[in-house]
């Protein structure tokens, strides 16, 4: 009799080859995991929110550590920007789903698991179905109404939910909707308002950030599956990767949650994106043409020296990627605090990356009494396409 | 009575970014009163046009949560750390616009 079916302490009919026994035999040996956990692990089902930053360490650990069933939810496809932190997904996957990528690699890393993917936005109308047959839930989501959801189904269900969040270089972790622990709600009752997010220029996130704290979340994840030490329950670990300083506060559970507490008043899931304050686009306003100048018409005025102001309102750290040569940099953040410094009697060019944060700077300047003003329509990234193929985009 | 206040992250900008900064007060009401004198950009961020708490921003006191101790009139000594510890966003990145 082999070694492993006289230590199947778990179900009857699950085994491990000899193939698996090999792959695992540094698990085995080890008395927290051993052929019983490693058999736990083999029956695992655990579902990834996002093949993202967190995703993909999560998926990569998870695969290799032998859980049996690894379900992956997202909608997105590989480009560029994701490869300095999405190390699930290398660079001859730009262009391709993320599901395609991430089974690819993980299938790679190990043959004996089962990989499920559902290209789908996670929704209230499907996230119930979904989580049904997963043991486990490891949301890795980057936006609250999502974050929310996931909780929500996860508490109406009863499923674990084992938790990251990032933001530069800074991280929280822990493990909701345990039967007696806490959940999201109790941490956070509401979202904030969309407007105090802070801004899309105050964002980034080191790459290696959400390594850190994704390898914390597997590691969760498999003592969940384990039942072996102390699991973050009741515990939320913050991580400032930047000072390298890992803290841990209290985290309780909420008499007065709305999911989790014993008057609850939340039965179902919701509308979660209008719980966070997200509305539907509203119709495109209709741009004012008058406020507007193309890259081409600007390169015109410089080409025929125009005694004109170009204004710069992105962040210092953005001028070190690239720049429209004569440009002035006030961040938008200074616009308010610095207006005295511009003259409304010149003739203002406004841009920014994208055309977003300078059409806010023209708006405010409009409002101050500045009408010769324009916006760069689409910013430095269409002055790239356009006029000057060198910038670097970003 | 002086008392540190870890500032997070996204709050830094507030802060001429600092990651800490020292606030007086007897009270947690007290030194977050101070501390949004001192930084008035910060206030909008920790506080309702009501001037209540938001309710997803969290003020521990070491390591406990203000809400299990006595809110704003959390009683607060030198030795004591205040952190706020607001939601955050991101699994993956913000986007930048």
């Amino acid at each position: 009799m082999s070694v492993a079916e006289t230590s199947n302490a778990v179900g009857n009919a699950v085994k491990l080859t000899n193939d698996e026994v090999l792959r695992y035999s540094r698990h085995l040996i080890m008395p927290e995991v051993g052929m019983e956990g490693q058999l736990k692990l083999k029956q695992a089902k655990v579902l990834l929110i996002g093949a993202g930053g967190l995703g993909s360490p999560l998926g990569l650990y998870l695969a290799a550590a032998g859980v049996g069933k690894l379900g992956i939810v997202d909608f997105d496809v590989v480009d560029f920007t994701n490869l300095q932190r999405q190390i699930v997904h290398s660079t001859a996957d730009v262009g391709r789903p993320k599901l395609d990528s991430a089974r690819d690699r993980l299938q790679g890393i190990n043959p004996h698991i089962e990989i499920e993917t559902y290209e789908m936005a996670l929704s209230s109308a499907n996230a119930l179905d979904l989580f049904k047959d997963y043991d486990l839930i490891a949301d890795g989501t980057d936006n609250f109404p999502t974050r929310y959801l996931v909780n929500d189904a996860c508490v109406l269900l009863g499923k674990t939910n084992v938790y990251a969040s990032i933001f530069r270089f800074e991280g929280q972790a822990t493990v909701f909707a345990t039967k007696d622990g806490p959940c999201y709600r109790c941490l956070y009752p509401e979202p904030p308002p969309p407007g105090l997010v802070p801004s899309c220029a105050e964002g980034g996130v080191l790459g290696i950030l959400p390594g850190l704290l994704g390898v914390i979340q597997a590691t969760e994840v498999v003592k969940q599956i384990l039942g072996k030490g102390s699991s973050l329950v009741g515990r939320l670990l913050l991580v400032d990767a930047l000072e390298m300083k890992f803290r841990e506060l209290k985290l309780r559970k909420d008499d007065s949650c709305p999911i989790c507490g014993p008057n609850r008043t939340i039965h179902e899931l919701i509308d979660y994106e209008q719980f966070c304050g997200i509305h539907p686009e509203p119709e495109p306003e209709e741009v004012v043409m008058e406020f507007e100048i193309t890259p081409v018409d600007l390169k015109g005025k410089i080409d025929q020296k125009d005694d004109f102001f170009l204004l710069d309102v992105r962040e210092p750290h953005e001028v070190d990627i690239c720049q429209i040569p004569g440009s002035h940099l006030i961040p938008l953040g200074q616009i308010q605090a610095r207006v005295n410094e511009l003259n409304s009697a010149d003739e203002m060019v406004v841009y920014c990356r994208s055309g977003v944060r300078s059409g806010k700077a023209v708006e405010f300047l409009k409002t101050a009494g500045f009408r010769k003003i324009r916006n760069l329509t689409g910013g430095i990234l269409a002055w790239s396409d356009e006029v000057d193929s060198s910038v670097p985009k970003y | 009575m002086s008392v540190k206040v870890i500032i997070p992250t996204p709050l830094r900008q507030y802060t001429g970014k600092a990651d800490s900064v020292v606030a007086e007060g007897a009270t947690v009401e007290q030194v977050l009163e101070s501390l949004t004198t001192e930084y008035s950009d910060l206030r909008k961020h920790l506080f309702t046009e009501e001037g209540k708490l938001r309710s997803f921003v969290n003020i521990y006191k070491n390591d406990e949560d203000i809400r299990y101790l006595e809110k704003e009139q959390t009683p607060v000594a030198e030795s004591d750390v205040l952190s706020i510890v607001p939601s955050i966003a991101g699994g993956g990145p913000v986007s930048v616009i």
